[in-house]
């Protein structure tokens, strides 16, 4: 009987190894003369990346892992017996599905992930692919709009704007009505995943990437879209291979194209590589990159939605938004909202990332807290020593100290506390970080970032920088704490975009949670700044 | 700072030493991608692809058929971190510099490679086999600190690890200035 081992090509799998693996076990299986009786899938990641590379081999009672597995331990492992599910080795993890990391999880959008062979078209099938393709083909453009609004789902970007109302507005707009005398509507999908700590995009794109493809059609249908194009960043050549592949083989299959399924509706989509520039994550400035120019950040209005690629009416989508269509078309809106809290419905797959012992993607209902995300999934940190700020939403995120661990991950709550939930990455850091140069760097980056349009941004950050040095550097820290928040004020409403508008949340919350960082002179200002701080954000 | 430079050095264009054989090469590359909407940053990657950057003589080819200046083009790979108007090393060695790493020890490890490397970021190695950058993550933040080498990312990379990912790529053996 042929035998099926998975052995991930996610970018982390690659990185810890998994392509020796398949080397060492191609040679292996020759020598042995096996090459028959074991097929090797090269399967996306589960999302488990502590455990990667994790092999799973498929066995009567089910696919059993083992993991992390290192090139020194696969040659003990094979002698066990790992290709008929050896259960004695220390690296078995028994049945993956009962891992209760994965196990406690809620997958909806992520249902796939590491399940399938990512370019195996029949994989996709077998397991619920184009379903919702499928209705939305069968349904009027304002069903499948009326449909996704009724899931409540809002953009996994991290602006958490409703979804739904985005592509109504681009549903309606009407040859005649607008400025264009052509008109051609587009699905941009925003996969220039930028944030530190996220890779949530990344790990579909390279585990699902039909997923993403279904979504982007289903969008197309209920907007009256007949092109697509994926912005990738050029950090994620793994995803870029992954994802031509991917539209390549769904052109074969007529699942893009002239012809959508038979159903006489295109959809042409086409990926392309963004080029090392993080404001090109704004839906402005993509669309500018896109069009082959500078990614600086347009003036809104005109939404997107009215004048966006090439002025025309755009729909500008997430890469998780757009993956969690196919199944709230599949299952209907009310099946997604029956998750989540308050005005946050559905599912986010949180990012557990940096200093942490279970890094890796947990893809829950809205309303958990934070603590118990980075305790119950994440085991603490990777070093053992205390956990001291957590940054919750990448580079624009605050840092959070331990009073605000109990806060519930929900937009609205992460909103309350001056924080925010963003694209969901949480980024763990033990007690020898230095939040004063973690303050510098946000600072720094925005400097090295900032697309230069406006003044608060571009010359703002690089005072920042300069302020902060001044404070660490012992140069009256108390007036130049006051000078710090005044130039974040400023920064804060004066900067077009959220890369400007959004560099101080981390400096701000080092300045209230952890000013002695900052100068040791600020130290006695902390026990009385963090109540008195919380006010003012 | 980076465009004072290019100018300076790459004006006037046609006349450093670029074969005709290569600038038909530029030629079809632009033609191939014109069909293309929004042309100029896949022509620009083919191009960086092809050459290691973007050669000079490609700037008024390439504003020739896009019918733009060569100063919008220009301003464009400026813009860009990941284009590159001058030839760099053989390889790229990139050290993610953000936060996930930094929790991880990436300050370190950058200061390591800046060291082992002799060279700061945005320099090449005197043999020409290795040009440093930081980059901003590459995805792989759950198992930092990341470091990419052309279009491998490697996990959990330790100073040692990272000494053993270099020497292969160089000419000599790494020698340690402390």
């Amino acid at each position: 009987m042929m035998t099926t081992i998975y052995v991930p090509c996610d970018t982390t799998a690659l990185a810890c190894g998994a392509d020796e693996l398949v080397r060492y076990l191609h040679t292996h299986l020759n020598e042995a003369n096996q090459t028959d009786a074991i097929r090797i899938v090269r399967n996306g990641s589960r999302g488990l990346f502590w455990l990667e590379p994790l092999i799973e081999v498929d066995t009567p009672k089910g696919r059993v892992g083992y993991g992390p597995v290192t090139l020194d331990a696969l040659p003990e492992l094979l002698a066990q017996g790992i290709l008929d599910g050896d259960t004695s080795h220390p690296l078995y993890l028994g049945l993956v599905e009962e891992i209760p990391y994965l196990a406690k999880q809620q997958r909806l959008t992520f249902s796939r992930a590491g399940v399938i062979d990512p370019l195996s078209l029949k994989d996709y099938r077998r397991h619920g692919g184009w379903q919702g393709l499928q209705k939305a083909i069968q349904r009027s453009p304002q069903d499948i709009i009326d449909t996704v609004k009724a899931s409540g789902l809002r953009g996994r970007g991290g602006a958490a704007f409703p979804t739904a109302i985005k592509w109504q507005t681009v549903h309606d707009v009407r040859l005649g009505e607008h400025q264009s005398s052509n008109l051609q509507k587009y699905i941009v999908c925003n996969a220039d995943e930028g944030d530190s700590g996220t890779f949530a995009d990344r790990l579909l794109m390279e585990a699902d990437p039909y997923c993403l493809i279904e979504g982007m059609a289903i969008a197309g249908l209920a907007v009256g879209a007949t092109r697509g194009y994926i912005y990738l960043r050029e950090e994620y050549p793994n995803a870029h291979r992954i994802l031509s592949q991917a539209i390549t083989n769904a052109e074969q299959a007529g699942m893009l194209g002239e012809n959508l399924m038979g159903s006489g509706h295109a959809f042409h989509l086409e990926v392309r590589l963004g080029a090392g520039a993080y404001i090109c994550g704004e839906e402005t400035s993509l669309l500018e990159s896109l069009e082959g120019k500078r990614g600086l950040v347009r003036v809104k209005p005109p939404l997107p939605a009215i004048e966006g690629l090439f002025g025309q009416p755009t729909v500008v989508n997430n890469v998780l938004s757009l993956a969690a269509v196919p199944f709230i078309l599949a299952n209907g809106g009310e099946a997604y909202a029956q998750f989540g809290m308050g005005r946050s419905r559905g599912t986010l797959p949180f990012q557990l990332a940096g200093n942490v012992k279970h890094g890796g993607l947990v893809e829950l209902a809205f309303g958990t807290s934070l603590r118990q995300l980075m305790e119950d999934f994440g085991g603490g940190t990777f070093s053992g020593r205390p956990l001291r700020a957590v940054q919750v939403g990448g580079p624009l995120g605050a840092y959070l100290p331990e009073s605000q661990w109990d806060t519930e991950l929900d937009y609205e709550a992460m909103a309350g506390i001056g924080a925010m939930l963003g694209h969901g990455g949480v980024v763990m850091f033990d007690d020898r970080v230095d939040m004063g140069e973690q303050a510098r760097f946000a600072m720094e980056f925005c400097v090295e970032e900032s697309c230069g349009k406006c003044t608060p941004c571009r010359i703002g950050s690089t005072r920042g920088v300069e302020v902060i040095d001044r404070i660490r550097a012992g140069h009256n820290p108390s007036d130049n704490m006051e000078l710090l928040q005044d130039l974040c004020d400023t920064m804060v409403d004066g900067s077009l975009c959220a890369m400007g508008g959004m560099t101080p949340f981390p400096v701000r919350s080092v300045m209230q949670h952890f000013p002695q960082d900052l100068h040791p002179d600020l130290a006695s200002q902390a026990s009385t700044g963090s109540s008195a701080g919380a006010e003012s954000c | 700072m980076q465009n004072n430079t290019y100018l300076k050095k790459n004006h006037p264009s046609g006349s450093d030493g670029v074969t005709t054989e290569q600038e038909e090469q530029i030629q079809t590359i632009i033609l191939d991608h014109l069909p293309l909407e929004g042309p100029l940053l896949p022509i620009l990657h083919a191009l960086q692809n092809a050459f290691g950057h973007i050669p000079p003589q490609a700037l008024p080819m390439m504003a020739d058929q896009l019918r733009l200046s060569t100063a919008e083009i220009h301003g464009v790979i400026g813009f860009y971190h990941h284009f590159k108007p001058s030839p760099a090393g053989r390889h790229r060695v990139q050290i993610c510099r953000a936060e996930a790493c930094q929790a991880m020890g990436s300050r370190e490890l950058e200061a390591h490679a800046k060291r082992a490397l002799g060279i700061d970021y945005h320099q090449t190695t005197a043999d020409q086999q290795i040009t440093l950058e930081p980059v901003y993550c590459l995805g792989n933040c759950a198992c930092s600190p990341s470091v990419r080498i052309d279009d491998q990312v490697y996990a959990r990379v330790t100073p040692e690890r990272l000494d053993s990912l270099l020497e292969p790529l160089l000419s000599a053996p790494i020698k340690f200035v402390s």
